[in-house]
């Protein structure tokens, strides 16, 4: 819907294109100086490609294809981005392709296919194994190493999720954790502290205890994958459980946290703390127009309340209802995608603009997301940014499903449990069980497949 | 589609050696010059249909016998248990298609006797004389034009048991306003039907409104002359003379219905639990989102021997009746 490529974005960046153009061309001549003796060479070309990108790009003037979802409001952030790189970096020059996320999944493995992929992509990563395992995106090892890029830099658990097979494939740009927003006008009216929301199952029920004896329905509980899903599978982590086993062969979302789990959340419905029966999207409505108090969301939803003028509202990281802290999150990893005709000029500039947006991604931030980099997010800069700072805390017990491919085909089954139970009023403990037996198959199915 | 589009190729055979043929057909003869020329004219037609019909139709058939992922280097022959996997419980597949099959069945059988009967009455009236008749038939096609995303997202919106103008406005009239339109059987059926109905109400009148015009008006005339009602109007003219019309409609009507999938995806999300997910929407899932193309292809040919059969029937059961 929203196109990051409209002209609106480049109007007000044109001063500092031109300025940073004219910086450009000077740079140029420093380049050339040490550019132009290795480029003579025909053997030397490789050798910028070992270095991973990480010592820049002297060849000539390359057009690189970047491909990603960023539909929302995310887009511009993505796309101012690409416009200061592209003006800093006059051999490369960067277009960004922004489509919807599902055509992108279909897309790019039929692109790649055809010899007609980007050079660059986006994924989430719980994509990245399936798509290493079908060989639509390429290792990134030399990458990692050439960019000094270690687990150091960046957060472990995106980090890690990016290796498959003992192989990395994404090196990650940030994650999205989900996060705990609350309405102040509501809580007040509820007679809560506005400054002080519940941070424990006991301080939470009693919350919702005290708002619902005053006619507030205060979590409005979501039986759709957004964001119900990522709430249950929090609160399964938080009852000290997961969703699969580390090697994916088994599911263990009907053992006892995961009952746990889904019971809680379907409590909120039959206790009376949330509205039954409702639609996609209406527990943040709800939230939006006073009518709940409480909704768990992922950091997104920090430029969506923003838009919001009058609206008195704060975010907190997951309440700890199970007793171990952890929330779900999404992360966007960057990939290259398999080439079928490898040019190393490509090959090397894509590097360079993967390291590039990786050591800025403030301004990524800003759109509302938690840098991945270490640098980064311990920026005075970002911590200057207090609601996806105070999400970004969480950054140490985030999850994510296991790096193996086909682990998002599994994933509807406990979608559709959580739907069973929370719309149609079904025991959590059958639900979870027999979608865990449909998993399984899939899973085993996928392990064949795979020959994982 | 297929058989009306072969059979010119039949008088083309018999039309060189016959120039001095029957009726009229000899004075155009000369135009068709060389026995080619059928072909040439059925050609831009027909490259399109051997490229997206009966190619890929004859492809899937093969990959319906393989463990089919297209990125895969390995496509290993399975033989024929795509198909057995289907009729095998412990398969991972069979609940999601005997569920996703159930529910196209139950919403061909509540939608299609709407989507036959409302625009043919509403032909009937479009189809009298009266002031802006043009206008109102302009009014009931204009859904049909717009895309199933469209639909879809301005109906979720509407229906939204909470915050849906739907209930809001049941409420200010004093009536129930809490039906869970979307999130609750059998109300989720009922919207979507409802809703089916509405965005493709125009297209059958249309066609019914075509069929109404070859009715000769001679007919109507010696009806009221035998003092028929318009009961007897209707039972006795229209709907005999509608009758290749009528089968026309059944049968698309039948097909589109057995095909539904952006309704239910974008207003129920397959919901309340899976009991509005269709046998297209568990096909595309398992074909385009778990790359199981094998075990997808396979689904595709049962819903379409089963497709066959019912338009069989359709068929058989409007048949002329030869007293």
């Amino acid at each position: 819907m929203t196109n990051s490529t409209s002209p609106l974005q480049a109007s007000p960046l044109s001063r500092r294109t031109v300025l940073s153009g004219a910086l450009g061309l000077a740079g140029i001549g420093a380049l050339a100086a040490c550019g132009s003796g290795s480029s003579g060479v025909p053997g030397q070309a490789p050798a910028v490609s070992a270095g991973g990108g990480a010592t820049g790009y002297t060849g000539p003037k390359v057009a690189l294809q970047f491909w990603n979802g960023f539909t929302g409001g995310d887009g511009p952030f993505m796309k101012r981005l690409v416009d200061q790189f592209n003006s800093e970096h006059p051999n490369i020059s960067v277009s960004m392709n922004t489509m919807q996320w599902a055509d992108y999944y279909a897309k790019l493995p039929a692109a790649v296919t055809a010899g007609k992929g980007p050079d660059i992509g986006i994924m989430h990563v719980d994509s990245v194994a399936t798509n290493a395992a079908r060989n639509v995106i390429q290792p990134l090892d030399d990458v990692a190493t050439a960019l000094k890029l270690s687990e150091a830099d960046f957060a472990p658990v995106p980090w890690k999720a990016g290796i498959y097979n003992g192989k990395r494939y994404s090196i990650p740009l940030d994650v999205h954790p989900l996060g705990f927003f609350y309405n102040k006008d509501v809580m007040e009216k509820g007679g809560l502290d506005p400054e002080k929301p519940p941070m424990t199952n006991d301080e939470y029920m009693a919350a919702l205890e005290k708002m619902k004896s005053k006619g507030i329905q205060g979590h409005w509980a979501t039986p759709f994958p957004f964001t119900g899903s990522m709430s249950v599978q929090s609160l399964i982590w938080q009852f000290g459980g997961n969703l699969f086993s580390d090697d994916a062969k088994q599911v263990l979302w009907a053992d006892e946290p995961g009952v746990k789990a889904l019971t809680w959340f379907q409590d909120l419905v039959t206790k009376g703390y949330s509205a039954g029966k409702i639609a996609q999207d209406a527990d943040i409505v709800a939230l939006q127009n006073g009518k709940t108090a409480f909704n768990w969301n992922g950091i997104w939803t920090i430029n969506t309340l923003k838009e919001k003028g009058d609206l008195k509202w704060g975010v907190a990281p997951l309440p700890n209802i199970g007793g171990t802290k952890a929330a779900w999150a999404g992360s966007h990893q960057f990939i290259l995608p398999t080439s079928r005709t490898p040019d190393q000029n490509k090959q090397t500039a894509a590097r360079v603009f993967l390291n590039w947006i990786s050591n800025k991604s403030i301004e990524w931030a800003k759109g509302g997301q938690v840098p991945a980099r270490n640098s980064v997010r311990e920026s005075a800069e970002f911590k200057a940014l207090k609601d996806q700072a105070t999400l970004a805390t969480q950054i140490d017990y985030l999850h994510f499903p296991p790096p193996v491919a086909g682990i998002g085909d599994a994933i509807p089954e406990f979608e559709k449990a959580l739907n069973a139970a929370i719309l149609g009023g079904q025991d959590p403990k059958t639900v979870l069980s027999d979608a865990a037996g449909r998993a399984t198959k899939i899973l085993e199915a996928n392990a064949k497949k795979y020959g994982g | 589609m297929a058989v009306t589009v072969t059979q010119p190729q039949r008088p083309s055979s018999g039309a060189t050696p016959a120039p001095g043929g029957r009726r009229s057909r000899g004075r155009t003869a000369s135009v068709h010059g060389s026995r080619w020329t059928p072909y040439l004219f059925l050609a831009p037609f027909l490259v399109l249909f051997l490229t997206f019909v009966a190619v890929p139709g004859v492809f899937g058939i093969w990959i319906s016998l393989h463990d089919w992922d297209f990125l895969l280097p390995k496509k290993p022959f399975v033989g024929l248990q795509n198909y057995t996997d289907l009729l095998d419980s412990s398969s991972p597949q069979f609940q999601p298609f005997w569920n996703g099959m159930k529910a196209t069945a139950i919403f061909v059988v509540i939608s299609v006797p709407f989507l036959v009967t409302l625009p043919l009455l509403l032909a009937i009236l479009l189809g009298r004389r009266f002031p802006g008749r043009t206008f109102f038939r302009a009014v009931f096609f204009a859904p049909f034009v717009l895309g199933v995303a469209v639909v879809g997202l301005m109906w979720r919106y509407l229906l939204d048991p909470s915050f849906g103008m739907v209930n809001g406005m049941l409420g200010a009239l004093g009536l129930p306003d809490s039906t869970a339109w979307t999130t609750e059987q059998p109300w989720a059926w009922i919207s979507l039907a409802f809703v089916t109905v509405w965005w493709t109400i125009g297209f059958n009148a249309v066609i019914y409104l075509a069929g109404l015009a070859d009715i000769p008006v001679e007919q109507y005339e010696a009806a009221d002359i035998d003092g028929a009602s318009a009961w007897q109007k209707l039972r006795y003219v229209t709907l005999p003379g509608l009758r290749p019309v009528l089968i026309f409609v059944v049968i698309t009507t039948v097909l589109a219905s057995a095909n539904m999938f952006g309704q239910s995806y974008l207003i129920t999300k397959g919901g309340p639990g899976d009991s509005t997910r269709t046998a297209i929407m568990e096909i595309t899932d398992l074909g385009l989102s778990q790359y199981r193309m094998g075990q997808a292809s396979a689904m595709s040919y049962v819903l379409a021997v089963f497709l066959a059969l019912i338009a069989l029937v359709n068929f058989w059961l409007l048949r002329e009746k030869k007293s």
